[in-house]
């Protein structure tokens, strides 16, 4: 009985917590691509830069309220700074709108066209981050590190395996739940969120029936650019801010799109859990896992690793092959927006 | 007669770099140059010719190192006594497993098709591992710190400019396979994380290329400096040009290198130019504008498709081979997709796609843009921040990574020639 309760502790300490958490980062970055997707119709290589955009932003907030001596207890400061980086994120997001893709909204340009558009916007974002902050990694989480310690867990359960449970992890749930929460809320329940809905099913019946299209666009670009604010601080926040690994965070984030079915909300967030477990499930040891649940005294001399954890891009690379070979539609098929 | 003077620009361009910075540094950025028209034409071949968007350029440049590599680098007979066989054997087991899931896929169906496949992929990979695993551990356990790895062929390098598009060829074809029935948006994303996965592959499987370890013993195609040095004929030609045999030497080796490069680079021109000017290529283009009526008249849009982009992938893959040639080294960990796909794409947008003059002009401009913008970069910085207080911590921050400027530039330019200029600056005819 022991032995199964320590490979519990074992899997929810290196699989179930750094995976909910994983999941939530990528459920929220994918929010932001599918609603890209269905109200303007094109994929948005820029989105991880925008990530990083904002992450930086708010870094950048975090320092200046650190010099000032304002700080959220055992909360990190991040979080009192986060609407500052969502600010100037959704003007500098407006801003591309306005510079760059209207243009080609106007004139009905093909989807490849403006993607293409998108390319050159995530070169002029990842030239800005670099300039301000540097390529170089930062760390700005402060506060408590842990809510529960793996020692702590261990004298109150006396398993010989623990769970740490760190803030940012538990952060990072909290507030992507609450955001999808207010999202769907939004989309469902708004005046404006029906319109978006109208809109993404059919651009032509939308406007007839009087939708402003500009506002539409506008609303999507403000709920995107809030997104990927929150989505790569929380990543930064929980592992570290680097702007390279937000550049790589593209793939899995389309991934989590698609799996569960562009333009679909709730596909999003799926798609987001399944990428995120399936990568960590591959790319886990489970040597000692299989020596609590098997036989006594039994140790497995490999590492019983599936993947070495340098291949979780191909973990959601697979993924995203096999939904688009079986079911191109992803797993909430029907439904869009 | 525009495009002549655009060409003349570009040289006379590259001239300046030699007259006022060295005529060191202005070879090696038109032998980059030269590598990077070779990519953008690939690039070409497949968005010009067909209007497939490939965003997984660094994986096939990735390959066509790794021919390199495996075509140059001297064999370890230690490592092929310690593991060869077993890494042979589990090559022929892949084989074995993939023509068992053909066979299911072809002689069942329903229900049974689908679960049949899934045991043997399921069953496949742990066969495999168990011969596959103990004879990585052995290939690198063998001297580690200076082999490690199987080795090459020992094979002058130059025959892997020929092997490096076989192996794009190859990727490209798998991935097409997979990858090309799919809308346009979806093919990208298949690409980027190709690309992704190539370059895992070859910064984790050591007993293939040493992986991160990176291999710097290949042979280089054409007599290093020193050996030059050395030889009394070239001294004899130093002397007669009335220079010092050292700094002769290194340009020497580049404009050698400059010359095989060309020599590839026409070549590759002279094919495109002809095949898009046959009845094949007028099919191509009639694909890319109307897909549908293309089909119409008979044409296999699919299989037309997957031939333009592993023809494409292959030349990106010979000049992965004659970029890794040129370094002598095989780095892994140097491959960006910043630089390695998008940068081609900005080459290619820019230069006009559906035009092979304009990839080339693109290459060659773009590069030259990237190369001098990282210099000027630190200068322009200079200037905008001189009303700072040269101590202020903005001011040195700045300074610091006033080199990623570059990055804002290449998409300032790739966002202004799309909106006002989308046809590029030789647009096709």
């Amino acid at each position: 009985m022991t032995d199964i309760l320590n490979a519990l502790a074992l899997m929810s300490n290196y699989v179930f917590v750094p995976g909910l958490a994983y999941g939530s980062q990528l459920a929220l970055g994918a929010l932001g691509v599918t609603l890209i997707y269905s109200i303007l119709r094109f994929s948005n290589f820029a989105h991880g830069d925008t990530m990083a955009f904002g992450a930086m932003l708010t870094i950048l907030a975090t320092w200046w309220f650190q010099s000032m001596g304002i700080s959220a207890g055992p909360l990190p400061t991040a979080l009192l700074a986060l609407p500052v980086g969502i600010a100037g994120t959704v003007l500098f997001v407006l801003a591309t709108d306005r510079l760059v893709y209207r243009y080609y909204r106007k004139v009905k340009a093909a989807s490849i066209v403006t993607m293409m558009a998108s390319v050159g916007v995530m070169f002029v974002m990842n030239g800005v981050v670099r300039v301000v902050i540097g390529p170089g990694e930062q760390r700005f989480a402060d506060g408590e590190r842990f809510i529960i310690k793996a020692r702590e867990f261990k004298e109150m359960t006396g398993l010989a395996e623990g769970i740490s449970l760190r803030t940012t992890q538990a952060i990072t749930v909290v507030v992507a739940l609450i955001v999808v929460a207010l999202l769907f809320w939004f989309l469902q329940k708004s005046r404006t969120g029906k319109a978006m809905r109208a809109y993404a099913d059919n651009e032509d019946l939308a406007l007839l029936s009087g939708i402003n299209p500009d506002k539409v666009v506008m609303v999507a670009w403000i709920i995107a650019a809030t997104l990927a604010t929150i989505a790569g601080t929380l990543y930064g926040l929980d592992k570290s801010f680097k702007p390279f690994t937000y550049f790589q965070l593209l793939l899995p984030i389309f991934a989590a799109a698609i799996v569960g079915g562009i333009g679909n909300p709730l596909g999003a967030v799926a798609g987001g859990f399944i990428i995120a477990f399936s990568e960590m499930g591959f790319t886990y040891a489970y040597k000692r896992f299989v020596g609590y649940i098997g036989p006594d005294g039994w140790v497995p001399e490999g590492l019983l690793q599936l993947l070495s954890t340098d291949y979780k891009f191909a973990v959601s690379f697979v993924i995203l092959v096999l939904v688009l070979l079986v079911r191109p539609t992803g797993i909430f098929k029907g439904k869009v927006l | 007669m525009k495009n002549v003077i655009l060409f003349a620009l570009m040289g006379l361009a590259l001239v300046a770099a030699g007259e006022y910075q060295s005529w060191a540094f202005s070879l090696t950025i038109l032998n980059l140059c030269l590598i990077s028209a070779v990519m953008a034409l690939g690039v070409n071949i497949q968005w010009g010719y067909a209007g497939i968007f490939n965003v997984g350029i660094m994986g096939f440049a990735a390959l066509g190192g790794a021919a390199a590599v495996l075509v140059n680098a001297a064999p370890v007979p230690e490592a092929w006594a310690a593991g060869g066989v077993g890494i042979l054997a589990s090559g022929v087991a892949l084989l074995a497993v993939i023509g068992l899931i053909v066979l299911i896929r072809r002689k069942t169906s329903g229900q049974l098709r689908r679960y049949a496949t899934i045991i043997a992929v399921i069953g496949g990979f742990f066969a495999i591992r168990l011969v596959y695993d103990p004879a990585v551990e052995a290939i690198e356990s063998i001297d580690p710190a200076k082999t490690g790895f199987l080795g090459g062929l020992g094979l002058p390098i130059i025959f892997s400019w020929a092997v490096g598009g076989l192996f794009a060829a190859g990727g490209a074809w798998v991935v097409g396979k997979v990858a090309l029935g799919l809308r346009s948006d979806y093919l990208a994303i298949a690409t980027l994380g190709i690309s992704e996965i190539i370059i895992a592959v070859l910064k984790n499987e050591d007993w293939l290329t040493r992986g991160v370890k990176n291999v710097s013993t290949l042979q280089p195609a054409v007599p290093t400096a020193i050996e030059l040095q050395n030889a009394p004929w070239f001294q004899d030609l130093a002397a007669w040009f009335n220079t010092d045999v050292i700094p002769a030497s290194g340009i020497f080796v580049k404009l050698s290198y400059a010359v095989l490069f060309t020599i590839v680079l026409l070549l590759i021109l002279w094919l495109s130019e002809k095949a898009l000017k046959s009845p094949w290529g007028r099919m191509m283009r009639a694909i890319r504008d109307n897909r549908d009526a293309a089909q119409a008249m008979g044409k296999d849009v699919t299989r037309r498709h997957l031939q333009t982009f592993i023809i494409g992938s292959a030349v990106v893959g010979i000049a992965g081979a004659m970029l890794t040639t040129m370094d002598a080294q095989f780095t892994p960990g140097t491959y960006n997709p910043l630089r390695f796909t998008f940068l081609i794409w900005v080459m290619v947008i820019v230069g006009g796609s559906g035009n092979n003059w304009g990839s080339i002009l693109g290459g060659f401009l773009i590069w030259f843009v990237w190369i001098e913008a990282e210099r000027f970069g630190p200068i322009v910085m200079e200037l905008v921040t001189s009303g700072m207080d040269p101590e202020s911590p903005l001011r040195i921050n700045l300074m610091d990574s006033a080199a990623h400027l570059r990055l804002f530039l290449m998409g300032a330019i790739l966002l202004i020639v799309l909106r006002f200029s989308p046809r590029g600056l030789i647009p096709e005819k």
